[in-house]
C-alpha cells in the first residue's frame, strides 16, 4: 500500500507538505465563510495564511542540507575565507557573492523564507486591522455575531426610514419607546392637482 | 454621383457653418432671461451666418468642387471630416434656411403662449441645427455616426420641454427608439465597416469606399442593408416609426422644424447616404432581396397615409403624413437608380419646405384659437385667411401638384422606378398622393367652406404678425422651389 | 531626472510619514501635503513616460537597492519595470489622486472631522500602493502591493461610520482570500521557474516550454482566480457596493476609479507579459468559459444597477459590470479587444471619476443621493450636473467621450472573433445604462413624482421652493476637479487615437490575432 507512485504514498508522503496546506487552508476558508463570530472569522484568516506561509517554507526544503547562513567556511567577508587567487586590494569583498553551485547544494534555499518574513508581516497588519474593525463593530452595534449585526443594521435603516429622515452617519437614533411616543407616520406626499387636463389652452 | 472632373479644396466654410450655432449657445445663454431681445438677436445672427456661408458654396458645388475640411483624426484611418457635396449642400441650405423662418416663428409663438425655460430652448435648437448640419457635410461614417447622436441627445430636451407626465412618456418614446436603434444596431454595422470597408487608406467613406460592399457574402451585405436601414430609426420606417407620433408632445416650433426637418430628414439622409455612398447603385441592383427594401418603402408609405387619414388631431394627422413622406426618401434610395436617388434627396428639400408650412399653420391656430383638432377648424378660414391659404400650398405641395415643389421630386421618383423596371411602384406613388389628398384638403375645404358649428370663435383673429410671416415666407417658398427646380436637381447629380 | 520612477513613490510615501509625524501638532498642514506629494508624484509620473517613450525597447527599469541583473535568470533584485501599459495606468493612478486630493479638503473635513492625519496618510499610501502595482516587474513584490493597497482601503474606508466599519470587514475577508490565492499561484510560479522577476519566468516558460506543465496550469488558475476576487468579477463583487455606498466621499471617489482597475491591468500584464499569450489563450479553457462568465456578469449587475434608487448604489453596479467589459475584451483574444480593455481601464477611471466626484457634490449640497431629492438639480447646479453627465454619457457610449471610443473597440474586437454573445451583452448593457442615466435626467429635469403624478402648476414648474431651484454651486475646492475630471473624459476621447498608439506599441510584441479575413 505504500510503494512508490501509488496515490497513497504520494499524497502521504512525497507530498505530505501539500497535503497538509490543502486542509488547513479549506479550514481556513470553511471559517471564514461558515462561522457567524467575527473573531472566529479572523481565526480561519489566520489559519488560511498560515496554510501559505507553511506551503512556501516547505518548498524551500531539499534533502540532507542545512540553514542557509554562510558556514565559517564558505563566508567570503570572514576571517576563515579561502583568499582568491587574483589579488585585489583587500580580500573584503562588499555586497553578494554568488557561491559555487557545488556549495549551494548543501544550504536550504533562503528566499521562500524571506518572502514568507514579509508574508507574515502582511498578515499581522491585516489580522490587526481586522481586529480593530471588529472592536469598532462591537461599540458602534453592540454585537461580533454577523447574522445579530445584520439584524441590527437592517433596524437601523427601518427606524430610519419611519422618521422620513436622511440619517447622517454616526447620528444616534432614538430608542424604540421614544420613537412610539412621537407621531408614526408623516403625511406622505400630498397629491397635487390631478393630472386631467382636457382639451384646455395650455400647452402645444 | 460625382461628376467627372472633381476638384477638391480645403476650406473653413464647412467648419464655421458647423460651428457657428455652438458659439451662438455662449451667447444665448448669457443673455438669458433678461435681456431676451439680445438673445434672439444672437439666434437671428448665427443662423444667418450659417445661411450665408452654406449658401455660399453652392456656386462652388455647381462649377464641379468640392469642399472639405479635416476636422480630426479619430482612428487611424478614420478621421473627422466634413465634406461639401450635392446632396449635403442641398440639404444643409434647407435647413439653414429654415431655421431662419423657424427663429421667427419661435418667437411669435413662444412669447405668445408665455412658455418657460426659452433660453433651454433656444440654445438646445441652436445646437441641434448645429449637428444637423454636421450630418449634411459628413463625408464618413464615423463622422456622421457623431452627429447623429449629437442631435439624438440635444433634441431630448426640446422633446421634453413641457417636462410633464406627456413629456415624460413621448421623451421615453423618442430616446427609446433613437438610442436603442443607434447603439444596438448601427454600432455593429458601423465596426464591421471600420475592419473591412477599408481600402488601405481611409476606412467607411463616403467617397472612396462606395461599392467595396460589393466583394462580400450576399449575406453579409443584406445583413448591413438591414442593420443600417433600421438603425438610423430617425428615417422613420416602419415598424420603428412610432416614436415620431410621439414626440409631437413638444411645443410646435420644435416639431416643426425637428420632426419636420432637421431630425427625420437626418434620419432619411444618412440612410441615402449609405445606400448611394456606401452600397452604390450598381450594387445595390445586383443584390438579390433588396426588393424586399423596396416593398418595405411602399408599405410604410400606404401605411402610415391610411393611419393618417384617422387622425383627427391635426398635429398627429400631420406626423403620419411625415411618415409616408419619409417613405417616399427612402423608397427613392432603394430604387438605386441615379434618377430615383435624386429624386429622393429633392423630396427632402421640397416636403420640407411643404410639411414645415403645415406644421406652422398648425401652431398658428393654436395659438390664435386653441384647437387642435380638425373636426373644430370649421369656418376657420374666414377668420384667419393667411394662415389656412398657407396651409392650402403648403398641402397641395406635399400631394404634389404643379407649379409647387412637391411635384418635381414626386416626377423624379416615378422616372427612377421606370428606370428600375419597377412599374408598381409607380402605381404606389399614384395611389399614396390620391390619400395624400384625401386626408390634407379636407382640412383647408373644411376650414374655409363650412360654417362654423357655433358662434363661439367669434374672438377668434388672425395670428401674431410672428407665426403669420414665416408660414407666408415657406409657402411662397414651396413656389419657389419648383421654379429653381434646375439648379438642385443638377445639384443631385441628375443628368438627363 | 534619473531614477523619475523611483521618485513617483517617495513623494506619496515620505508625503504619508510626514503627514503622520506633522499632522499631530496641526491638522491643517495635511492638505496641503499631501497635494504637493500627489504634484511631485504625477510630475515624476509623466518625466518616467517621457523617459519610456524616448527609450529604444519602450522601457524602463529601475531595481531597488543596487541589484543588477546579472545572476539568472534576471537578478535577485526587486526591479520597477515600466512599459508602456505600466506607465499609461500609472499615470491614470497618479492623475486620479491628484485630482481626489485637491477635491479632499472639505468632505475630509466634514465626514471625518479630527481625522485628517489619519486619512490623508492612508490617502497616500494607498496611492502608493497603486502606483507600485502598476510599475513593479516582481511578482512577490506585487503581492505586497496589493496588499499595502488594499490594507490601507480598508483604512480609509472604515474610517467613516459603523456601516463603513461592518463593510469593510466583509471586503477584508474577501480580499484577504484572493491575495492569499495570489501569493499560491505565485509560489507554484517560483517552484517551477526558480525566479519572481516577471520578465524572468517569461523567458523561462517559454524556454522550457513549460506550457504543459501542470504545476503551471494550477498556478495560472490561482492567480486568476485570486484576481478576479480582488476586482470584485461577479460572483466575487458582493463586497464592492456596501464598501463604497457606505464610505466616506473622498475614499469612494479614490478606490472605486481605482482599484478594481489597477487590478485588471495585473490581470493583463499576467496573462500578456508574465504567462505568454501562447500559454493563456490556447493553453487554458479560459478563452472559451470566461466570455460566457462575463456574459451572465454584466447582465447581473445591469440587472441590480437598475434596481437601485441612489446614485452610489448604482455606480458601484456599474463599475461591477465595466469590470465585466474589461474581463470580456481580454478573454475573447484578439487585438481590437485587448486594445479595447486596455483603453478602457484608462477611460472607466476617468469616467468613473467623474460621476463618483459629481455624487459627492451632489450629496454635499442636495444632502442625500437618493433620486427622489434631486428634482430641479439642473437649475441649482449646473456645472456639476454638466461634469456629472459628461461621466454618465461616457458610461452610455456617447462620442466623442471616451466611452464611446473603448466600447468601440470591444465591440469591434467581439466581432473579429464572432463572439456574438458578448457583442449582444454589450449592447444589452449599454441600454441599461442609457435607461439608468436618462432616469436619472428624468427625475432631476420632469415635474413628475414617483408615482407618475404631475407636480407643481405646469409652465415647467418642478414644485420646488425657489430657494431649492436658486443657484446655489458647490464650493470652488470640489468643483474645480470634478470639472477638470470631465474635461479629462473629453480629451481622452478627443485624442483616443494618440493614446491608442502608444497601445499598439506595447501590444505589437504579443502575436495576436487581428482577423484578417473576409467573413
Amino acid at each position: 500500500m505504500f510503494e512508490d507512485g501509488t496515490i497513497i504514498n504520494e499524497l502521504l508522503i512525497e507530498r505530505l507538505n501539500y497535503l497538509i496546506y490543502v486542509v488547513l487552508l479549506l479550514i481556513g476558508l470553511h471559517a471564514m465563510i461558515a462561522k457567524k463570530n467575527l473573531i472566529k472569522k479572523l481565526i480561519g484568516m489566520s489559519i488560511f495564511q498560515t496554510a501559505i506561509i507553511l506551503f512556501y517554507v516547505s518548498i524551500g526544503v531539499k534533502e540532507g542540507s542545512t540553514i542557509p547562513v554562510y558556514l565559517p567556511e564558505h563566508d567570503p567577508h570572514g576571517s576563515h575565507s579561502v583568499p582568491s587567487d587574483t589579488n585585489e586590494t583587500s580580500h573584503f569583498e562588499h555586497g553578494p557573492v554568488i557561491l559555487d553551485s557545488s556549495l549551494v547544494k548543501g544550504y536550504a534555499n533562503p528566499l521562500p523564507h524571506v518572502l514568507m518574513l514579509t508574508a507574515i508581516v502582511v498578515g499581522v497588519a491585516t489580522l490587526g486591522l481586522a481586529l480593530a474593525l471588529c472592536q469598532r463593530i462591537y461599540q458602534g452595534y453592540g454585537t461580533i455575531e454577523e447574522d445579530e449585526l445584520l439584524a441590527k443594521m437592517e433596524s437601523r435603516e427601518i427606524r430610519a426610514k419611519a422618521l422620513s429622515v436622511q440619517i447622517p452617519k454616526d447620528q444616534k437614533l432614538p430608542k424604540k419607546d421614544e420613537l412610539k411616543k412621537s407621531k408614526s407616520r408623516p403625511v406622505s406626499k400630498s397629491k397635487t392637482q390631478s393630472v386631467s387636463k382636457p382639451k384646455s389652452k395650455g400647452k402645444k | 454621383m460625382s461628376t467627372p472632373e472633381v476638384t477638391v479644396i480645403q476650406d473653413i466654410r464647412p467648419l464655421i457653418a458647423f460651428v457657428a450655432p455652438l458659439l451662438g449657445v455662449i451667447g444665448i445663454v448669457w443673455a438669458g432671461e433678461k435681456r431676451k431681445n439680445l438673445r434672439e438677436t444672437f439666434t437671428f445672427l448665427v443662423a444667418s451666418i450659417q445661411a450665408t456661408v452654406v449658401l455660399s458654396m453652392v456656386p462652388l458645388l455647381l462649377s464641379g468642387t468640392i469642399v472639405e475640411f479635416h476636422i480630426w483624426q479619430m482612428f487611424t484611418h478614420v478621421p473627422l471630416l466634413l465634406r461639401v457635396d450635392g446632396f449635403g449642400l442641398l440639404f444643409a441650405c434647407v435647413a439653414s434656411l429654415l431655421w431662419i423662418a423657424t427663429t421667427v416663428y419661435s418667437i411669435g409663438y413662444m412669447r405668445g403662449l408665455h412658455e418657460h425655460a426659452q433660453t433651454r430652448f433656444y440654445a438646445f435648437f441652436a445646437i441641434s441645427l448645429s449637428a444637423t448640419i454636421g450630418v449634411a457635410f459628413s463625408a464618413n461614417l464615423l463622422t456622421i455616426y457623431f452627429f447623429y447622436e449629437m442631435l439624438s441627445v440635444s433634441t431630448f430636451p426640446l422633446v421634453t420641454h413641457m417636462q410633464d407626465k406627456e413629456a415624460r412618456t413621448g421623451g421615453r418614446t423618442y430616446l427609446g427608439y433613437l438610442l436603442f436603434t443607434s447603439l444596438c444596431i448601427l454600432l455593429p454595422a458601423l465596426s464591421w465597416c471600420y475592419v473591412w470597408l477599408d481600402d488601405g487608406n481611409v476606412a467607411m467613406d463616403f467617397l472612396a469606399d462606395t461599392g467595396k460592399v460589393g466583394n462580400f457574402s450576399e449575406t453579409t451585405q443584406i445583413i448591413l442593408l438591414i442593420l443600417f436601414t433600421f438603425g438610423f430609426a430617425k428615417a422613420g420606417i416602419m415598424p420603428l416609426h412610432s416614436w415620431l407620433p410621439g414626440a409631437m408632445v413638444a411645443p410646435t416650433p420644435v416639431s416643426a422644424l425637428l420632426h419636420a426637418v432637421a431630425v427625420v430628414k437626418v434620419g432619411v439622409f444618412c440612410v441615402v447616404r449609405v445606400y448611394s455612398d456606401i452600397f452604390g447603385t450598381e450594387v445595390l441592383q445586383q443584390l438579390d432581396g433588396e426588393d424586399w427594401m423596396i416593398g418595405l418603402a411602399c408599405a410604410t408609405i400606404l401605411i402610415s397615409s391610411l393611419i393618417a387619414l384617422s387622425q383627427d388631431n391635426l398635429k398627429r394627422r400631420l406626423a403620419f403624413s411625415t411618415i409616408g413622406q419619409l417613405g417616399y426618401v427612402i423608397l427613392g434610395a432603394t430604387l438605386a437608380t441615379q434618377q430615383g436617388i435624386g429624386g429622393s434627396v429633392l423630396h427632402i428639400a421640397m416636403h420640407a419646405c411643404g410639411k414645415i408650412t403645415l406644421f406652422f399653420c398648425a401652431g398658428a391656430i393654436f395659438v390664435a384659437s386653441g384647437k387642435k383638432y380638425v373636426s373644430e377648424l370649421r369656418g376657420l378660414g374666414r377668420k384667419m385667411p393667411v394662415t389656412m391659404g398657407a396651409f392650402m400650398i403648403g398641402s397641395l405641395s406635399v400631394i404634389g401638384l404643379p407649379p409647387l415643389g412637391g411635384f418635381v421630386s414626386k416626377w423624379y421618383l416615378a422616372l427612377g422606378a421606370l428606370d428600375r423596371g419597377a412599374t408598381w411602384v409607380v402605381f404606389v406613388l399614384l395611389i399614396s398622393s390620391l390619400l395624400n389628398v384625401f386626408y390634407l384638403l379636407p382640412v383647408a375645404v373644411t376650414a374655409f367652406f363650412r360654417n362654423p358649428a357655433d358662434d363661439s370663435g367669434s374672438e377668434i383673429k388672425e395670428a401674431p404678425m410672428a407665426c403669420v410671416i414665416p408660414l407666408s415666407i415657406t409657402a411662397i417658398g414651396c413656389f419657389v422651389l419648383f421654379f429653381i427646380s434646375g439648379p438642385l436637381v443638377s445639384m443631385v447629380g441628375i443628368t438627363d | 531626472m534619473e531614477n523619475a520612477i523611483a521618485w513617483i513613490f517617495i513623494f506619496p510615501l515620505f508625503g504619508s510619514v510626514a503627514c503622520a509625524i506633522l499632522g499631530i501638532s496641526n491638522r491643517k498642514i495635511c492638505y496641503p501635503i499631501a497635494v504637493l506629494s500627489m504634484a511631485g508624484s504625477l510630475w515624476a509620473g509623466i518625466e518616467t513616460l517621457r523617459q519610456v517613450l524616448s527609450a529604444n525597447d519602450h522601457t524602463v527599469s529601475y531595481l531597488f537597492g543596487g541589484w543588477t541583473l546579472d545572476a539568472y535568470p534576471r537578478g535577485v533584485g526587486i526591479e520597477f519595470h515600466a512599459d508602456i501599459l505600466g506607465i499609461l495606468i500609472t499615470l491614470v493612478v497618479l492623475g486620479v489622486g491628484f485630482l481626489v486630493s485637491l477635491y479632499s479638503k472639505l468632505p475630509v473635513e466634514e465626514e471625518t472631522p479630527g481625522k485628517e492625519p489619519l486619512f490623508y496618510t492612508l490617502f497616500l499610501l494607498q496611492v502608493t500602493g497603486l502606483a507600485g502595482i502598476c510599475l513593479t516587474g516582481d511578482a512577490f513584490n506585487l503581492y505586497v502591493l496589493i496588499e499595502v493597497a488594499a490594507l490601507t482601503g480598508y483604512g480609509l474606508i472604515a474610517i467613516g461610520s459603523n456601516r463603513a466599519a461592518a463593510a469593510t470587514f466583509n471586503y477584508l475577508i474577501l480580499g484577504t482570500i484572493g491575495a492569499s490565492l495570489y501569493l499560491l499561484g505565485v509560489g507554484y510560479i517560483y517552484i517551477k521557474t526558480g525566479t519572481l522577476n516577471m520578465v524572468g519566468i517569461h523567458d523561462i516558460i517559454v524556454a522550457q516550454g513549460l506550457a504543459d506543465s501542470a504545476t503551471m496550469q494550477v498556478a495560472f488558475v490561482l492567480v486568476g482566480v485570486g484576481i478576479l476576487i480582488k476586482m470584485a468579477f461577479f460572483p466575487f463583487h458582493a463586497w464592492l457596493p456596501n464598501a463604497y455606498c457606505n464610505a466616506p466621499t473622498t475614499t469612494s471617489s479614490l478606490l472605486a476609479p481605482l482599484v478594481t482597475k489597477v487590478m485588471i491591468y495585473v490581470m493583463i500584464r499576467m496573462v500578456l507579459s508574465v504567462f505568454g499569450v501562447e500559454f493563456s489563450f490556447e493553453s487554458t479553457l479560459w478563452t472559451d468559459v470566461l466570455p460566457w462568465l462575463v456574459v451572465v456578469a454584466i447582465v447581473c449587475a445591469a440587472v441590480m444597477a437598475l434596481a437601485q434608487r441612489e446614485i452610489k448604489r448604482m455606480l458601484s453596479y456599474l463599475i461591477v459590470a465595466e469590470v465585466g467589459y474589461m474581463v470580456g475584451g481580454v478573454w475573447i483574444y484578439n487585438y481590437y479587444g485587448l486594445i479595447g480593455s486596455i483603453f478602457h481601464v484608462i477611460s472607466d477611471a476617468c469616467m468613473t471619476l467623474c460621476l463618483f466626484l459629481g455624487a459627492g457634490l451632489i450629496l454635499r449640497k442636495a444632502k442625500t443621493t437618493h433620486f427622489d431629492g434631486l428634482r430641479g438639480l439642473f437649475t441649482k447646479m449646473p456645472l456639476t450636473m454638466t461634469g456629472f453627465f459628461i461621466g454618465g454619457f461616457s458610461i452610455i457610449g456617447l462620442p466623442p467621450t471616451c466611452g464611446f471610443f473603448s466600447k468601440w473597440y470591444l465591440i469591434t474586437g467581439g466581432m473579429v472573433s464572432q463572439r456574438w454573445e458578448y457583442m449582444i451583452v454589450l449592447m444589452f448593457s449599454t441600454m441599461v445604462m442609457v435607461v439608468l442615466f436618462f432616469r436619472m435626467i428624468e427625475r432631476i429635469h420632469l415635474a413628475v413624482s414617483e408615482s407618475g403624478e404631475n407636480l407643481g402648476h405646469g409652465h415647467g414648474d418642478l414644485g420646488l421652493t425657489d430657494q431649492q431651484t436658486r443657484f446655489d454651486e458647490g464650493p470652488l475646492s470640489m468643483l474645480i476637479p470634478l470639472l477638470l475630471a470631465s474635461a479629462v473624459v473629453l480629451v481622452v476621447g478627443i485624442y483616443n487615437q494618440e493614446v491608442v498608439s502608444l497601445i499598439e506599441i506595447f501590444l505589437s510584441d504579443f502575436n495576436l490575432p487581428r482577423g484578417e479575413g473576409i467573413e
